[in-house]
């Protein structure tokens, strides 16, 4: 599908505002996990170095491809590995 | 082949919708915890459906790089203590820009030498806007984590704020000059200036404004992601890249606003370089761990203040031991804790809950503040800029307006600390000089252990 310039610039506004909103009104105690949070849902970078690195034919392409991979699956998992971790604190406190 | 292409589409709008959703939960205590599965579940799905993709090769590559590059993160997320999340969350969230200016490296670089290939000017503006803003957050993140380490100390060399200016105009210089000429030449050097921009950018920046320049950072990594989803025409990566882009812009305001400094002043200002002029009248008095145990079988109320000490000694586990030794005993025991004790906003309440401390006893500044006059003893766990009475008083204290936790305003004060050296901002503490504050020096971790064994002794 392709998008045409003005339809991104309706989703990227729309996004925008989602983003502002549904942080809005958060306590402080959730500023780390949510920092946290979000920064494993730009991991998200892994589709687009997935792509990128497919579609490569130079080698040149395929190193840095191969680099674009590595370096957002690490994103990925590892903000995905501690938000989690995070995250847990407020499960096992809420039990007790 | 069409039938993927609608698979993949329905793909991207499920993530779209569990990112929302997800991150929409995370955002309240009670159902965060289950928000990142959410989230999780929306970044797999997207990810599964892209090797769909028509046209799609090197997948032993991508799969080698995926597999080495997890395990890694996977195993280091894991093992690190809870104490160097910050560091963490900075690492990864360099990764992820560097990847988006990776993207952008592999996409452009296609153009050169091949005049026939075209591309709207706009969507390469944006491609190398992402780079850009992609390779400031990489270096400059890896840098927030080097000096989160204290690997790395604040530099400041003579007309820093021109020289910086002069790299980040310069890459946007290059950038423009390569959109002209499509010389790799010039990618090359637009990659190296925004690299450096990146790094000269965090380096004078002090650790204790760290989290808000990691948290600026992640919106820019965000920002870059978004970018390099119109480059690569991908709607998920443009929602899912704007969404951080501007949640991650508010919480760097939201953060700034509980330190009352503003982002510009952390980024600008050679915070800490100053020391303020607080003339510091009287001496440090110091007090035996055994002689401040034995103190507390005569209080009714003790108020704990973590901060960063508790943190780097791991020492929370055995203060709610401490804890619920004294609330036994029949003694009132709350916690306090300042918006930006230790090194992240919410760090410290992380902590606790790791130790098993009930919410009921965290109170946040505002609501303890009043109760310090009725307190008896004020115990300060290796916090420091977040007690000082001088961020109240001192219109030339670097920390002037910051609101502080009141525990001066306790009847004793016992300050548990290391050593005699200044707390992260570099300003001299006066609450230390207190007449009512007794120095207890000793990492907080055995100074604890110590103490209940004082108590248990006497029972």
């Amino acid at each position: 599908m392709i998008i045409d310039g003005f339809t991104a610039l309706y989703i990227f506004t729309l996004a925008a505002f989602t983003g502002y909103e549904v942080i809005g009104k958060v306590p402080v105690i959730l500023h780390t996990p949510l920092m946290s949070g979000s920064n494993f849902i730009h991991g998200l970078v892994l589709v687009g170095a997935i792509i990128a690195c497919g579609h490569a034919t130079t080698l040149t392409g395929q190193i840095v491809g191969f680099i674009a991979v590595f370096l957002a699956s690490g994103n990925a998992v590892g903000g995905y590995v501690v938000t989690v971790r995070m995250l847990e604190m407020f499960k096992s406190s809420k039990g007790k | 082949m069409h039938n993927y292409s609608l698979i993949i589409q329905i793909a991207y709008y499920a993530a779209a919708v569990l990112f929302i959703f997800g991150l929409k939960r995370m955002g309240s205590p009670k159902t965060a915890a289950n928000g990142i599965y959410w989230a999780g579940l929306g970044v797999l799905v997207a990810i599964i459906a892209t090797f769909l993709f028509p046209g799609i090769h090197n997948i032993a590559l991508i799969l080698v790089a995926i597999a080495i590059s997890s395990i890694i993160a996977w195993w280091s997320g894991r093992v690190v203590a809870l104490t160097a999340m910050p560091e963490m969350i900075a690492m990864f969230n360099g990764m992820g820009g560097g990847a988006a200016a990776a993207i952008a490296a592999v996409e452009l670089l296609r153009l050169v030498g091949h005049p026939t290939l075209q591309m709207p000017i706009s969507v390469e503006a944006l491609g190398l806007g992402g780079a850009l803003i992609g390779a400031i957050s990489f270096t400059g993140s890896i840098f927030a984590f080097l000096k989160l380490r204290d690997w790395l100390d604040n530099i400041w060399f003579p007309m820093q704020q021109i020289v910086n200016l002069l790299f980040l105009f310069g890459s946007i210089a290059l950038g423009i000059a390569f959109v002209i000429t499509h010389s790799w030449v010039l990618f090359t050097l637009f990659f190296i200036a925004s690299a450096i921009f990146g790094i000269l950018m965090t380096i004078p920046i002090g650790g204790a404004d760290m989290p808000v320049v990691i948290s600026l950072y992640n919106a820019f990594t965000g920002l870059a992601v978004a970018c390099e989803g119109f480059l690569l025409n991908n709607i998920a990566l443009i929602i899912a890249g704007t969404i951080v882009g501007s949640a991650g812009t508010l919480l760097t305001l939201l953060m700034a606003k509980a330190m009352n400094r503003s982002v510009s002043n952390i980024l600008f200002s050679k915070f800490g370089a100053a020391k303020g002029g607080t003339k510091v009248e009287g001496e440090m008095k110091a007090l035996d761990i055994d002689d401040a145990a034995i103190n507390l079988n005569y209080v009714s109320s003790v108020v704990f203040v973590p901060g960063y000490g508790m943190a780097v000694a791991q020492a929370q586990q055995k203060v709610w031991e401490l804890a619920q030794l004294l609330i036994s005993r029949g003694v009132d025991v709350k916690f306090a804790i300042h918006p930006v004790a230790g090194r992240m906003p919410g760090h410290m309440n992380v902590l606790l809950a790791e130790a098993g401390v009930p919410y009921d006893y965290i109170y946040d500044m505002d609501d303890i503040n009043p109760d310090f006059d009725s307190t008896d003893v004020a115990i300060i766990l290796g916090a420091n800029d977040v007690v000082n009475p001088s961020a109240r008083t001192d219109k030339n204290s670097p920390i002037y307006g910051m609101p502080i936790i009141n525990a001066d305003h306790a009847r004793q004060i016992y300050c548990i600390k290391r050593g005699k050296g200044l707390g992260y901002s570099g300003v001299v503490n006066t609450l230390f000089f207190d007449e009512k504050t007794k120095m207890v020096y000793g990492d907080a971790k055995s100074v604890m252990n110590r103490m209940i064994q004082v108590l248990k002794e006497n029972e």
